[in-house]
């Protein structure tokens, strides 16, 4: 594959490693991470070759790659390390980066999903299922698919139909809007 | 037996009949679960995509309350038991993310208590042999082939749950339960359920090799204790059917519906009716009239579990 060295300011590593609290050169690219990748198929670079990536300095580019919003979370990465490289929270801290410069285009819109899911933590307290996948669905033009589940779920009390009730909305509030605060003060 | 109990916010959704049977199974064996007043969403995983200190405490806020209560908390939900253990192994061991969780709280956590799923409250807090007494509808050697998916055994320095490639304390509670055990490597791979909505082909073809490993491995039903995974399973077998031409009509089952069933609570109350796949032949198959000695002795007999028994 071709890697591209761009101009930018500092190299995407330094971020990373501060934001994920880890050490990339502790890898020696033994690829039990990629090779445990349930998504590894779908992706121009399997984890291995990101961190390769992010070692040989790559910029923004690299915020681009398909493997950040089509993983899965399941941290079979992290788990199988030798190293301990805990390569999940490298997948996060480049999400957070794509989204904050605004170059996240994800197929299927997941940062669209995780604000719309929060936004319903934040006015309830918990998650409003309902809402949330209501939100999603109209705003991405998805509607179609999976109408045909909804009445079964309604009925077998798979979805809750009113909102959720007796959280403490006091302590989300606050929570949500500390961290609000910290995003500003760059913390 | 004293807890704190999480329920988490799919318990009043999509997984109302894991709640559901958690609260009948506890009540059946004297487990005290006392539900934390005013509990708030973990963040799931919406949050840790997010920011990685909102995250940590909004799971924290719980775990501060847990902490008031003076309890261990138990959680049901896979993803919740997951977010609250990962906070604590943060705040344990980064001083960032403590003084920000203490500054979003307005008082610190220490990242102190323990955070249990029910799972090892029944296999270990309640044990397995005070658990075998309590079984009166054995499984009759009904195959069931246990599921854990990712969020309880990765990774195994913060969850800690049971070996990260081969955990076995479901297929414990299922050879107690008088079940046998389908041997087969799909146990901790991942169902796709992260991408549930937002690329649902991958959920659908993730899950789908999911089932399939455990059909060939000879299950009747599968054994779940993670809400994603059995939404994932069990409501995209429909889609399986439309995508890959593959129509598996496979059970997935919480491991509390399967225990409240042997543990002789009718079905109705464990939320059986609630699953897509019907559950009526597993229901049908468990408890036949069988006596405990009968369903003892064969447990027993086959020891430690993997080859399960077929009542002769």
């Amino acid at each position: 594959m071709k890697i591209t060295k761009e101009k930018t300011a500092e190299s995407l590593l330094k971020v990373v490693q501060e934001k994920a609290d880890v050490n990339l050169s502790a890898c020696y690219q033994c690829r039990k991470c990629s090779i445990g990748c349930p998504v590894a198929d779908r992706v121009e670079s399997p984890p291995s070759e990101i961190i390769r990536r992010l070692q040989l300095g790559a910029g923004d580019e690299l915020l681009q790659t398909g493997l950040i919003w089509t993983c899965l979370s399941c941290e079979t990465c992290y788990a199988r390390c030798p190293n301990k490289i805990n390569f999940a929270a490298v997948i996060d801290a480049l999400k957070y980066m794509a989204v904050e410069k605004g170059v996240a285009k994800p197929e299927g819109d997941a940062p669209l999903f995780n604000r719309i899911f929060l936004d319903t933590v934040k006015s309830y307290g918990r998650v409003y299922d309902l809402q949330a996948i209501a939100t999603y669905k109209l705003k991405t033009g998805s509607m179609k698919q999976d109408m045909d589940k909804f009445p079964v779920m309604l009925k077998k009390g798979k979805m809750a139909i009113l909102p959720p009730s007796g959280a403490d909305k006091g302590m989300v509030k606050r929570i949500f809007k500390k961290a609000a605060q910290n995003k500003g003060t760059g913390k | 037996m004293k807890y704190a109990y999480y329920p988490g916010c799919s318990a009043h959704s999509t997984a109302r009949d894991m709640h559901e049977s958690c609260l009948e199974v506890a009540k059946a064996l004297g487990i005290e679960l006392n539900e934390i007043k005013g509990w708030t969403c973990c963040g799931a995983s919406a949050a840790h995509q997010t920011d990685r200190e909102l995250a940590a405490s909004l799971a924290s806020a719980n775990l501060l309350l847990a902490k008031q209560m003076g309890m261990d908390m138990v959680v049901n939900c896979a993803a919740c038991y997951s977010r609250s253990k990962a906070a604590n192994y943060e705040i344990i061991h980064s001083e960032k993310v403590r003084e920000s969780v203490a500054d979003s709280l307005g008082q610190p956590y220490d990242g102190s208590v323990p955070v249990r799923h029910f799972v090892e409250i029944m296999a270990k807090d309640f044990g397995l042999a005070k658990l075998r007494k309590k079984i009166v509808n054995p499984l009759n050697g009904l195959r069931v082939a246990s599921y854990y998916g990712c969020y309880l055994v990765r990774p195994a320095e913060v969850t800690g749950f049971d070996d990260p490639e081969n955990p076995t304390i479901l297929e414990s509670l299922i050879d107690v339960m008088g079940g046998s055990n389908a041997e087969w490597s799909g146990k901790v791979d991942c169902c796709g359920g992260m991408q549930n909505l937002t690329q649902t082909e991958i959920t659908v073809r993730r899950s789908a090799a999911v089932i399939e490993m455990a059909l060939n491995a000879g299950a009747e039903c599968i054994v779940v204790a993670c809400p994603m995974c059995q939404i994932s399973l069990d409501l995209r077998q429909a889609d399986m059917e439309k995508l890959l031409g593959r129509k598996y009509n496979m059970p997935i089952i919480y491991v509390t519906q399967l225990l409240g069933l042997a543990l002789g609570i009718s079905s109705e109350k464990l939320g059986f009716d609630r699953l897509m796949v019907s559950p009526a032949e597993i229901i049908k198959t468990v408890g036949n009239g069988q006596s405990i000695e009968q369903s003892l002795y064969g447990t027993v007999a086959t020891f430690p579990y993997h080859q399960g028994y077929k009542n002769e």
